[in-house]
């Protein structure tokens, strides 16, 4: 008899586990299906469909807006983007990686003032942060001001409204969002495991190299999708530092919708960066298990 | 894992499907306005670009009439127009659109045929204001301003050199080259090209258009960016000599430095108008047109005069305020009849996707 109400009751307490687990997990799902998966559903009838001439659809089925977004115009768009995220997410990891790895060798209430610092900027509207930039670079603005009347220069400077000038307004915008995962996969190194390898005979250089930076390569790849995803797709700091003279996807995207009136094609250019994005997250996952895996190993 | 996979295709085949069967439906046929009919009784939705009337419009149109009003913001056409082109009642009585758009929305059936008798003081309107192409004799639509779109410049900085040409901003002189803006959105990017070749600005002739493409993208190189919104600020800093502009933003400019001046180029130029149109899905229609002709009232269309620096269709309202501006602001003085040598800008139906696709190329170049 005591044996089975004991089996009676594991069963109930795991039957009230994985409703608890249901419950918790209805918000989330609603969320994701309402805001996620139904407009995606939207997106992908719409690509198989025909631009109306005044925006809108027309319910004629069409698989011309996916040969038309292979046209070379569009790809080599899409080329230009993922070059200058590409760039813009290679500078971050290279300047945020050692504020990273500086801020871990703070004592404990320093690191969190160093981190708060680099949220602070998120506090001020992004296209207030963007201006900025023009107001310093601009040929009549601050930096070449400055540098004519302490006599550097003689003529002003050309640094805006080209891509290098997209390149670091996204990495300006985003390198707190490189910074952040590298910091919290760093800080959670067992200094043990770094001290095992001097110890093994290791030199500082190779500890780093060895030990340290695998460690920290899921951080990396994180940073590098927060950086490189929002960087691929935005479109006003082409128009605003690039001077609307080079577009990304963004754009491209952006402008089917509220200027072209063609909801179709802009779907097609939508999915696709869905889809790449998806790849990208993939990708990560896969590089992610294999170096805990190593980690654990 | 496999159950949540299966969920996941049925909900998105399940959106799927109802963005198949979410189809717009428009019924016809316009209602007869009833002339007894109690305006407190109704509310108005307005949408109007930010800053483009007067604060006090919906509070003093409530004192007058007892019609409460809601007025919603629209940053551009095209962000409007999505919201009338999405099916169904957008809940909006009155829209405030460009000329092109009006003609569009008037395609599809969307917007009322106004009913002149609701209007009186269409009396008011400027006689050539009824001759605009994209809606002849106000059927669909009454302007709400008007103008035209030229090089706006720096007296100071181009002296000897005053642009009179579209060429003189597309290959500006070596010393000005990447001291020039022009502006983004695709009717006005195409302007100065398709002017300088002798093209009508509603061209949709592929290869006049190729040719247009060639040019602005060999002016392309002599640019310092495209700008539809800080241009005037660029020629108050210095940082442009001349932009492509439109006549009342030019005055934002003047009002800052008096070496700016505006001119229509020798080729010519555009005739723009922003119009006021109601809704066919709203339900307060006597309101509506009382408030359209509540904004051709001298007093209340004179502001747009006075604070945005635009010329407006309405004569009472320009003999006010004019004699004030026209000396800091000479474009003001422009008459209705310089105004209507310039080209009405009509919507271009299907052929507005090659103007995307010529811009796409020039600005991906």
């Amino acid at each position: 008899m005591a044996p089975a109400v004991k089996s009676e009751g594991r069963d109930a307490i795991k039957r009230r586990a994985l409703l608890s687990r249901a419950v918790f997990l209805v918000p989330g799902l609603t969320y994701i299906t309402a805001f996620m998966l139904i407009p995606l559903g939207f997106i992908i009838a719409y690509t198989f469909l025909s631009r109306g001439t005044y925006g809108g659809i027309e319910f004629i089925f069409t698989s011309e807006n996916y040969t038309r977004a292979l046209d070379s115009l569009y790809i080599g768009v899409l080329v230009k983007s993922i070059l200058i995220a590409a760039a813009a997410t290679l500078l971050a990891f290279l300047i945020g990686f050692p504020v990273a790895y500086a801020i871990t060798k703070l004592p404990t209430n320093r690191q969190n003032i160093m981190l708060v610092l680099i949220v602070l900027p998120f506090w001020t509207n992004f296209l207030i942060r963007t201006y900025a930039w023009i107001v310093l670079l601009n040929t009549q603005g601050f930096l070449n001001k400055g540098l004519i009347n302490i006599g550097v220069i003689s003529q002003p400077l050309e640094l805006l409204y080209k891509p290098g000038a997209i390149v670091l307004g996204l990495l300006y915008a985003y390198i707190p969002l490189m910074i952040l995962p590298i910091y919290s996969s760093l800080v959670r190194i067992d200094p043990a495991m770094k001290e095992a390898a001097i110890n093994l005979g290791a030199t500082p250089a190779q500890a780093f190299r060895q030990v340290t930076l695998p460690l920290a390569l899921p951080g990396v790849l994180i940073g590098a999708i927060f950086v490189f995803v929002p960087s691929v797709g935005n479109f006003i700091v082409p128009e605003l530092l690039g001077g609307g003279k080079t577009i990304m996807v963004g754009n491209l995207i952006r402008d089917q919708f509220l200027k072209a009136r063609d909801w179709p094609f802009g779907s097609v250019l939508a999915l696709s960066m869905v889809i790449m994005l998806c790849a990208l997250f993939f990708i990560q996952a896969r590089v992610n298990r294999r170096v805990l895996g190593d980690a654990r190993a | 894992m496999r159950i949540s996979r299966t969920a996941v295709a049925a909900t998105a085949v399940a959106g799927l499907l109802l963005g198949l069967t979410a189809c717009s439906s428009s019924d016809t046929g316009a209602s007869a306005l009833d002339s007894n009919a109690d305006l407190s009784t109704q509310t108005l939705t307005i949408s109007n670009w930010a800053a483009y009337y007067p604060e006090d419009l919906a509070a003093k149109f409530e004192e007058k009439f007892g019609t409460k009003v809601t007025i919603a913001n629209h940053a551009t056409n095209e962000e409007i127009m999505a919201k009338l082109t999405a099916g169904g009642d957008s809940g909006i009585d009155v829209a405030f659109v460009s000329g092109q758009f009006a003609q569009a929305l008037a395609a599809q059936g969307l917007i009322e045929t106004l009913d002149k008798s609701f209007i009186p003081n269409e009396a008011n309107l400027v006689p050539e204001a009824a001759e605009l192409s994209y809606d002849k004799g106000n059927k669909y639509s009454m302007p709400y301003a008007w103008g035209t779109t030229g090089i706006c410049y720096r007296a100071d900085l181009m002296k000897g050199n005053e642009p009179t040409s579209w060429n003189d901003l597309l290959m500006p002189k070596p010393k000005f080259k990447g001291k020039v803006t022009m502006l983004a959105t695709e009717r006005w990017l195409m302007l100065p090209a398709q002017k300088a070749l002798g093209y009508s600005i509603n061209t949709q002739d592929e290869a006049e258009m190729g040719k247009v493409k060639d040019l602005l993208i060999k002016a392309k190189s002599n640019l310092l960016a495209y700008d539809d919104t800080t241009f005037y600020e660029r020629l108050v800093s210095g940082e442009a000599v001349m932009v492509e502009a439109w006549d009342g933003w030019c005055n934002y400019g003047i009002a800052k430095n008096k070496n700016i001046k505006f001119v229509v180029p020798s080729e010519g130029s555009d005739l723009w108008a922003d119009t006021m149109v109601i809704l066919k899905t709203s339900k307060n229609k006597e309101a509506a047109h009382a408030l359209i002709n509540h904004i051709f009232d001298k007093d209340v269309h004179s502001w747009v005069v006075d604070n945005i620096l635009y010329k407006v269709p309405n004569i009472p309202a320009m003999e006010k305020s004019l004699p004030a501006l026209v000396g800091d602001f000479p474009n003001m003085g422009i008459t209705p009849a310089e105004l209507l040598k310039g080209e009405g800008i009509v919507d271009l139906g299907k052929a507005s996707a090659l103007y995307t696709r010529i811009a796409t190329e020039v600005t991906a170049k």
